[in-house]
């Protein structure tokens, strides 16, 4: 006999269960990462991830999970064993980006030439 | 909700502690300069043994407790007074359950799989949050659990979110987004029952002398009883010690309480104005240990309906399984 409050909890029979009850490895099913669009025209973003058995399914748990409030227009799974990153150990490789001012508008400094001109023309 | 700063740990941990002896020295050294230049640990990262098995305890007891926590507040969906009451408790079990799965994946970038941490919640090896050892006897518990547990859940909540590791702290950022709402919700129907007639007040007021003790309790044993938080303050695990949290929490709705005319169970209880501090009596520490052991008033309960939905689902996620798609298995990656 249970003693819950809960009548629904009474009416499960709950003292059936003998303690052996196991979940097996891989019951759970595979894990999808979730990519959320806010508007229209922006980009999708990672937010997270679902665990679902296919594809399909884990769309409709991601709009349960990632869509259930405030905006979204879009939603993208896909399985988290697809994805292929970098090491982060070779985080290095990316370190010498902010000295190639030579891709950048700020590296060229075409005011201080103009001014430059002015001045001898003068 | 429900993080509480009280996490369980096994009583003998020296064969791990011999093992973190073992971590490399330089890069540990580099992975603490890291933390203390305030940068996010990845789940590719490498990282010490004692850290990845404090975070795996930490964030999986989080994650039972959202799962757990929604029971007693799950069980007054079907009683709920009134239409806006039960959509806004519907809402707010719904976003708990989604917090679980939240915290889950996190705990699973660290290597430990679900299926292992749910076992280790039905067998009673890994804890959740002691509150949730206790009945929700009235509408008005459930309005004291979604104003105050939250609010001391926040919390707790708020401070491990600028802890150090990537994937815990952005599963809190977009957890205390929704807890600002099932506080917010929750103290609306305490205001009501506050501020309502006199059987609506004596229900609340009996509600919060109940409740009182396991919210004390909430923040786990003063700092002068806890051990091995140091090397978790360094690493950014443990972001708050339990009294400081306490302090934040009574310092913060203490006051929301009585300006409604209730009061609470403790004399003591009082702000010390040169110390900034709040005074209290201790609750009973003995009787939270008891029912983190197992003893509390609905611990057999609460696990044995975890248990029997675990059971009882099987035949539908076996039914929905893809064996062709199983082979693909792997870890969040994020």
């Amino acid at each position: 006999m249970n003693d819950s409050l809960d009548p629904r909890v009474n009416r499960l029979r709950l003292d059936k269960n003998d303690g052996s009850f196991k979940v097996e490895e891989g019951e759970n099913w595979n894990v999808f990462e979730v990519f959320h669009q806010e508007k229209r025209g922006a980009h999708h973003e990672h937010v997270g991830c679902v665990h679902a058995p296919d594809a399909s399914l884990a769309l409709i748990f991601a709009k349960e999970q990632f869509g259930r409030r405030k905006k979204c227009v879009n939603l993208w799974v896909v399985r988290s064993a697809d994805i292929l990153a970098f090491d982060l150990e070779d985080e290095d490789m990316f370190a010498n980006n902010p000295d190639k001012t030579y891709r950048d508008a700020s590296g060229f400094k075409v005011m201080e030439k103009i001014n430059k001109f002015k001045a001898q023309t003068k | 909700m429900y993080g509480g700063g009280y996490i369980f740990d096994e009583p003998n941990r020296k064969q791990q502690r011999e093992e973190q002896l073992h971590d490399d020295p330089v890069k540990l050294a580099a992975f603490e300069a890291r933390i203390a230049r305030g940068e996010k640990i990845e789940p590719g990262d490498w990282m010490p043994v004692e850290y990845r098995r404090q975070l795996i305890r930490l964030i999986e007891q989080h994650a039972h407790s959202e799962i757990i926590g929604a029971l007693p507040e799950g069980t007054w969906i079907t009683r709920a007074p009134g239409f806006k009451r039960k959509l806004a408790l519907i809402a707010k079990v719904q976003d708990e359950v989604g917090h679980g799965q939240l915290l889950y994946n996190a705990a699973e970038t660290l290597g430990k799989s679900r299926e292992a941490m749910i076992n280790d919640l039905l067998s009673g090896k890994s804890k959740y949050s002691n509150v949730f050892n206790y009945p929700a006897e009235t509408w008005a518990d459930v309005t004291v659990i979604g104003f105050l547990i939250d609010a001391a859940a926040i919390v707790n909540q708020v401070a491990n979110s600028k802890g150090s590791y990537g994937p815990y702290c952005r599963a809190l950022e977009r957890i205390c987004y929704e807890e600002s709402f099932h506080l917010k919700q929750g103290h609306d129907a305490f205001i009501e029952l506050a501020t309502g007639t006199p059987a609506q007040k004596a229900m609340l007021q009996d509600a919060l002398n109940r409740w009182w003790q396991p919210i004390m309790h909430f923040f786990g044993p003063p700092d002068k009883t806890s051990s091995h938080s140091e090397k978790l303050m360094q690493w950014k695990v443990k972001m708050a010690s339990n009294d400081d949290m306490r302090n934040q929490f009574l310092d913060a709705y203490v006051p929301k309480i009585w300006e409604l005319g209730l009061t609470l169970p403790d004399p003591l209880l009082k702000k010390n104005a040169d110390t900034g501090k709040w005074e209290y009596s201790d609750p009973d520490w003995d009787l939270f240990f008891e029912v983190i052991k197992g003893n509390g008033p609905c611990n057999k309960e609460r696990l044995d309906v975890r248990k029997w939905a675990e059971e009882n689902g099987r035949w539908i996620r076996k039914a929905l399984m893809r064996e062709d798609e199983m082979e693909r298995s792997a870890l969040p990656v994020a």
